[in-house]
């Protein structure tokens, strides 16, 4: 009896302690939120649609890649398909977090799959990893909560906001979409495989901008994410 | 632009079903199937490559128009955007670098 009390009383404790370790994110996760909220309906998108995209993809990279090609007049199952290309990452997410969170019964899964984040995914692989002083598995599920409730609210709050500011496009708000990209973009640049990566980004863009339906975005992504990894594929043998 | 409700619905029930896939399946499939080591290296390269072409389009087809005019504000915007996030790291002064750089060349430019 006591024992189950302990366990239960721990495994809140890891619950909260999740909540809290979220809580710095919150510094990074809401510019971005505002923004998507600012955003949405320079594009056309309407206010509900605008917030249902937060509530219901909530991966803040595909959804400002999903405003752009929007925007762009892409074809929305070019948008799906985009997205799922952005997504693929969550792959790599899953299958490192996935033996911490084997033990949870299979009910628990969708729930936290849901609550999967770059965010999310770094904080909580960095504790599951510290020796001895891991958290339980509902560590992760504070994170993922806390992350998700941050993102929705100030997706909110972006689009009271937007409603408040007449024409974004001539302040040129219509370029801060891109200037968050570049802010998250440069610190990624740390080998010689994502300059390439980049320029081959880049270059293909710039060309493939006739294709018919925007399919240029995808193309480009596909094309650079290929030469990044033959880069780094060729730098290893040679 | 933007589409109906009804389209706007699909279109964001899509997105939702395809991520959460993304997220959902080597959760379901724990041990029996494994990510491939060469693919996992592939998928790194994604979101710089994403965030690449939504930066190139914003800076040289802001307006749906490739155009290299080296005059454009919104390049200016983007180079003092640039600079900031090599310095600072930091993505709020990025974006605040950006609408300044923009602004300026837009006030020399006449």
């Amino acid at each position: 009896m006591s024992t189950q009390v302990d366990a239960q009383s721990g495994t809140s404790r890891d619950f909260w302690s999740g909540v809290r370790a979220a809580l710095p994110l919150w510094l990074g996760i809401t510019p971005y939120g505002l923004a998507f909220g600012l955003l949405g309906p320079t594009v056309g998108l309407s206010g509900p649609a605008t917030l249902a995209m937060s509530l219901l993809v909530f991966a803040g990279s595909s959804q400002f890649i999903a405003l752009g090609l929007v925007g762009a007049g892409a074809s929305y199952p070019l948008i799906v398909l985009t997205t799922l290309v952005i997504n693929l990452r969550h792959l790599l997410y899953a299958a490192s977090l996935g033996p911490y969170l084997g033990k949870l019964p299979e009910r628990w899964k969708p729930a936290l799959s849901f609550l999967l984040t770059d965010e999310a995914y770094a904080v909580t692989i960095d504790r599951f990893r510290q020796p001895g002083m891991a958290p339980g598995p509902l560590f992760y599920l504070g994170v993922g909560l806390a992350v998700y409730v941050d993102w929705n609210v100030s997706t909110a709050v972006g689009l009271v906001l937007g409603g408040l500011v007449p024409g974004p496009a001539a302040l040129g708000l219509d370029f801060a979409l891109p200037a968050t990209f570049i802010g998250l973009l440069v610190p990624q640049l740390r080998s010689r495989a994502s300059w390439v990566t980049l320029a081959v980004a880049a270059a293909a863009t710039l060309v493939l901008s006739g294709l018919p339906g925007r399919l240029d975005v995808l193309a480009a992504i596909i094309l650079a994410a290929s030469a990044g990894w033959g880069v780094e594929t060729w730098l290893r043998r040679s | 632009m933007g589409g109906g409700d009804l389209a706007q619905a699909l279109l964001i029930l899509g997105m939702a079903g395809v991520t959460f896939l993304t997220r959902y399946i080597l959760l379901a499939l724990l041990g029996r199937w494994q990510l491939p080591e060469g693919l996992a290296r592939w998928l790194a390269y994604v979101p710089i490559a994403a965030f690449t072409v939504i930066v190139v389009r914003g800076t040289f087809a802001p307006d749906g128009q490739v155009s290299l005019d080296p005059r454009s504000p919104y390049l200016w915007g983007a180079l003092a955007a640039g600079l900031v996030a090599w310095r600072s790291k930091n993505v709020l002064l990025t974006i605040a670098a950006g609408l300044a750089g923009l602004w300026l060349a837009r006030m020399v430019g006449g």
